[in-house]
């Protein structure tokens, strides 16, 4: 038998016909790029992927993917993803969703999908902004923002979304930024490469309700200052000399060192993205907050030694079929105590 | 206890009966479903008819010896039909006062009564908020009262196992079952296997258990307490195979036989609520079938992952009952939209909000029916008894299949709990379901419909080439791309509603029972119908010109039933709500119906239908 080589899948592949309608200038175009590049690079037949996402700008995203696409209703994306998992198991299952989405009105859903881990691939757009509905804080907006629905600023505290993925135990969870093209494109594949659920939040621009969302880490100078990269097996250093880094003190808390002066690399902290325990990347995701502390991007975590949910499910199912054989519809009926009447 | 034959067997008279309507009374940590349905499966492997009406209250444990800890188990059983649980009882038997309290109003004259007497002292009173001891004041004189030390006995004839007191005390209940089997002259085996069963692990249980249920049985041959016992002969029911079914088992025997009918997964996704929890209780063990169960962090996760289920491929199913059917709604939107199939099982309860979790009501129609935003018209089927819940639940999953729509089916408390003898059937004698996925990509698109049923295609992730997108914006019509048209989304709602409405082709048209025309038309829906059909049963042997139009589809409505309105003088619905299919049937039929309406969480009486029937004939 011979079998001929299907050509392989290319970026074009994944595009649709439809007129993508985000604003111009919206980080969400940076991010469908990369999914779209990234996506012939898995090895999965296009007619596997399934991109669901619930309500939003974001949201939109299936329209956009030349896969299997459901654009479901506010915050259920997680759920409806479940189910396609579970019935279907060897699907390539994404949701695209955005801070409000995912983190208000279906935030019950995300962390329940994380700790069953479920594997589906979980892009959050954090624009720190209400966009489809022009202009509402997030649960990722600053305390005390000014937006459309807090003229005198807002009384909410903000989400962490990676330490709420890592508190829920998600297997993965990682961060990038929507114009960090590379970084975006490595995570993205971190992620395909992961079995169980994985958390990606992406950092991304709102131009139109809340225009440098996170200049303070994108400007070409703050970059290097405020942002430190995450790489597995490697000291956390950052700065634009390189002259910063994260070592653990005493009481097992982390502290920014300034190397030099007696303090070496050998020091630091070695990234250990592998760690079966959440509480080390949990530490790393809550660094950002603190005075002096640069924000983590990359993978925070990745232990992919929990079996998928969906797996679990059909297992048992095999394993029951196995022990009792297939049903039997008839006996099933006929089951229990039956009498005859003549 | 209408035929009455006595004979003599030795000291004590057996009569012959042909019906008798029991209940057990105790708390609700007496164990009185377990002895009811002991009860209920000894009668019903005998053969008799039966009709159950469990009823327990929302509290799993309510502080012991109180009003609002009482729970109940009723059974009629017969050699004739049997349509409901009976109105009123021949046998109570009533643990302690505060379950004499309650449901001793329901005895009948000169009908049994038999107490645990070792619960009618001082504090025992209190807390049944009773000042004089119902036993000693009189106010039982009319019945034939049998007080038994129940607890005193059990512990008796268990002493030597070694038993802690609470433990011995957990036996009563089979002591009393033994009384009442011998009364009833029932074997004790059918219970005496279960509890081998049941207790596998724990002999001393076993032994226990089959001692109390023996001793009570002793003890009324040894002492003659009641004098006559009864014998009610093996009803006779149309030839076949019989188990007993309560209305959620029915259910999920549907759902798996639909599925393996039509050839594809089952999925439940579901989230515990009372009273429809054994329905994901029921399917999380047909695994063996292939059914994936899914316990879900909410009623709207429940649903939203069964839609998802249907995308890819699956019989998507979800149970619930009235405020999670309310969580549900949005999503219905959705499955509507995307026009995938689907089945939403309420099983009602008195409302609104958490209302009265474990009593019944049919008050979920409208929901059912109009419960949504927008134009989002759904199919909706009501079962009528128990057993008929395995047959709405084939029909329901067949037309979510066949339309590629959501379909609802309302049930309620009381068909959940309730359960009668049902007829196997022969699986050939049920119909396949065909199902079809599109694999074809030339010319495929998402809304491009079969012309006669107005489904779209059923295009599950996988196929190679059929890669579409489908969501809850609204439509353009064939090609499913999203469109905010005007004239287009008039067009996609009046498809949505006549895609619906192309149902009925599938709906047999309904005939009336008892009176073809006539004086008064009875219409009803859901769990209703046995009372209903016994009250029509005998007002017509009065001579009355009585019809009973009873519905089982209730959107899309069968077509003739507007013709059978225009057939009889008067026009009415009786219901376990304000008048929901009243006013369905009004708006619809310019009929001028009149409602009776009973909002108690309880069944229908026969005396409050014959009231009414006989205050519309102007009797």
């Amino acid at each position: 038998m011979t079998t001929t080589a299907l050509p392989p899948l290319t970026k074009k592949d994944f595009q649709t016909d439809q007129e993508v309608r985000w604003c111009p200038g919206c980080g969400d175009y940076a991010i469908l790029s990369a999914v779209q590049s990234v996506f012939p690079e898995l090895g999965v037949p296009r007619e596997n992927f399934v991109v669901v996402s619930g309500i939003g700008c974001s949201s939109r995203f299936p329209y956009y993917m030349n896969t299997y696409g459901f654009h479901s209703i506010h915050g259920r994306a997680p759920a409806v993803a479940s189910g396609i998992k579970i019935a279907h198991p060897e699907l390539e299952v994404w949701v695209a969703t955005g801070d409000g989405d995912a983190l208000a009105i279906g935030g019950n859903h995300t962390i329940h999908m994380l700790r069953r881990n479920v594997g589906v691939k979980v892009l959050l757009f954090n624009n720190r902004i209400y966009g489809l509905t022009k202009g509402q804080y997030s649960p990722t907006s600053e305390f005390h923002k000014v937006t459309k629905s807090t003229p005198y600023g807002s009384p909410d505290r903000p989400f962490n979304p990676v330490s709420l993925a890592i508190g829920a135990e998600a297997t993965f969870v990682a961060r990038s930024v929507d114009i960090f093209q590379a970084h975006l494109k490595e995570t993205l594949k971190a992620a395909a490469a992961h079995r169980g659920s994985a958390f990606v939040e992406i950092l991304q621009n709102c131009n139109i309700f809340n225009d440098g969302a996170w200049i303070g880490l994108t400007e070409k100078d703050a970059r290097s200052e405020h942002v430190i990269q995450l790489e597995h097996n490697k000291p956390l250093i950052f700065g634009k000399n390189r002259d910063k880094g994260i070592r653990r003190r005493a009481d097992g808390d982390i502290e920014v060192v300034q190397l030099g002066n007696g303090i070496s690399e050998s020091d630091l902290v070695v990234h250990d993205a592998h760690h079966s325990r959440p509480s080390y990347a949990f530490l790393l995701s809550h660094m950002e907050g603190r005075p002096g502390f640069p924000t983590p991007i990359g993978v925070l975590r990745s232990w992919d030694d929990l079996p998928r949910y969906e797996d679990v499910i059909n297992e048992q199912v095999q394993e029951i079929i196995q022990k009792k054989g297939a049903g039997d519809l008839g006996k099933l009926l006929r089951a229990g105590d039956t009498w005859e009447v003549k | 206890m209408s035929t009455v034959t006595e004979v003599p067997t030795g000291k004590t008279k057996r009569a012959v009966i042909d019906q008798a309507v029991i209940r057990f009374a105790g708390d609700s940590g007496d164990g009185m479903q377990v002895t009811g349905s002991q009860f209920t499966n000894t009668v019903a492997l005998y053969g008799n008819d039966i009709a159950t009406f469990p009823d327990y209250p929302a509290e799993i444990r309510a502080p012991a010896g109180t009003v609002p800890g009482v729970s109940g188990f009723q059974l009629n059983f017969s050699s004739g039909e049997v349509h409901t649980p009976g109105d009123s009882v021949d046998v109570l038997i009533a643990m302690n006062p505060a379950a004499l309290k309650v449901n001793v109003g329901d005895l009948k004259p000169n009908g049994i009564l038999i107490v645990n007497a070792d619960s009618f002292k001082e504090t025992d009173l209190r807390k049944a908020h009773l000042t004089t001891n119902p036993l000693e004041d009189h106010s039982l004189d009319k019945f034939r009262v049998f007080p038994v030390e129940l607890q005193r006995l059990t512990r008796a004839s268990l002493e030597h196992l070694g038993l802690d007191a609470k433990a011995m005390d957990r036996c009563k209940n089979f002591f009393a079952l033994g009384m009442c089997y011998w009364l009833y002259n029932r074997s004790m085996e059918p219970t005496v296997r279960w509890i081998d069963d049941k207790f596998k692990k724990k002999p001393l249980l076993v032994e226990a258990n089959k001692l109390a249920l023996k001793a009570g049985y002793s003890f009324c041959e040894a002492t003659e307490v009641f004098q006559i016992s009864y014998e009610i002969p093996p009803a006779q029911l149309s030839p076949g195979l019989y188990r007993n079914l309560s209305g959620n088992q029915a259910l999920a025997l549907g759902f798996v036989t639909a599925a393996t009918k039509a050839g594809v997964k089952l999925f439940l996704g579901s989230y515990p609520i009372t009273p429809a929890s054994d329905i994901l209780h029921e399917l999380s063990h047909y695994k063996d079938f292939g059914v994936l169960t899914f316990q879900a962090e909410d009623e709207i996760a429940a649903i939203t992952s069964s839609i998802g289920a249907s995308y890819a491929g699956a019989l998507g199913i979800t149970t619930t009952s009235g405020p999670g059917m309310a969580l549900k709604t949005e999503a219905l939107g959705l499955a509507v939209m995307t026009e995938l199939p689907l089945v939403i099982c309420d099983i009602q309860r008195g409302g609104p909000s958490t209302g009265l979790p474990t009593k019944t009501e049919q008050a979920d129609l409208l929901q059912a029916l109009f419960g949504r935003n927008s134009e989002a018209p759904i199919p909706v089927l009501a079962a009528a008894t128990p057993a008929d819940c395995f047959w709405v639940a084939v029909e329901a999953c067949r037309i979510a299949l066949k339309y590629m729509v959501p379909v609802i089916i309302l049930s309620d408390g009381y068909l959940a709990n309730g359960a009668e003898p049902w007829r196997v059937p022969n699986v050939d004698e049920i119909p396949r379901i065909p199902v079809h996925f599109a694999k074809n990509p030339e010319g495929f698109l998402p809304y491009k419909r079969n012309p006669e049923t107005l489904a779209r295609p059923w295009a599950i992730p996988g196929t190679p080439g059929l890669e579409h997108r489908i969501g809850g914006l609204e439509k353009q019509d064939v090609t499913g791309n999203v469109n905010y048209e005007p004239l287009n989304h008039e067009n996609m709602v009046r498809i949505r509603a006549a895609k619906i409405d192309a149902i009925v082709q599938d709906v047999p048209n309904v005939m009336p029972s008892g009176d073809p025309e006539g004086d008064l038309l009875i219409v009803s829906w859901g769990s209703t119908f046995g009372s209903i059909t016994q009250a029509v049963h005998g007002q017509r042997e009065k001579g009355r010109k009585i019809g009973h139009l009873h519905l089982r589809y209730l959107n899309p409505l069968p077509a003739n039933v507007g013709d059978i309105l225009k057939r009889y003088k008067r026009v009415l619905v009786p219901e376990l709500n304000m008048g929901q299919l009243l006013w369905v049937l009004r708006a619809k039929y310019l009929v001028n119906a009149v409602g009776l309406n009973k909002i108690q969480g309880r069944p229908f009486k026969q005396v409050e239908l014959d009231q009414k029937i006989e205050e519309m004939l102007g009797l």
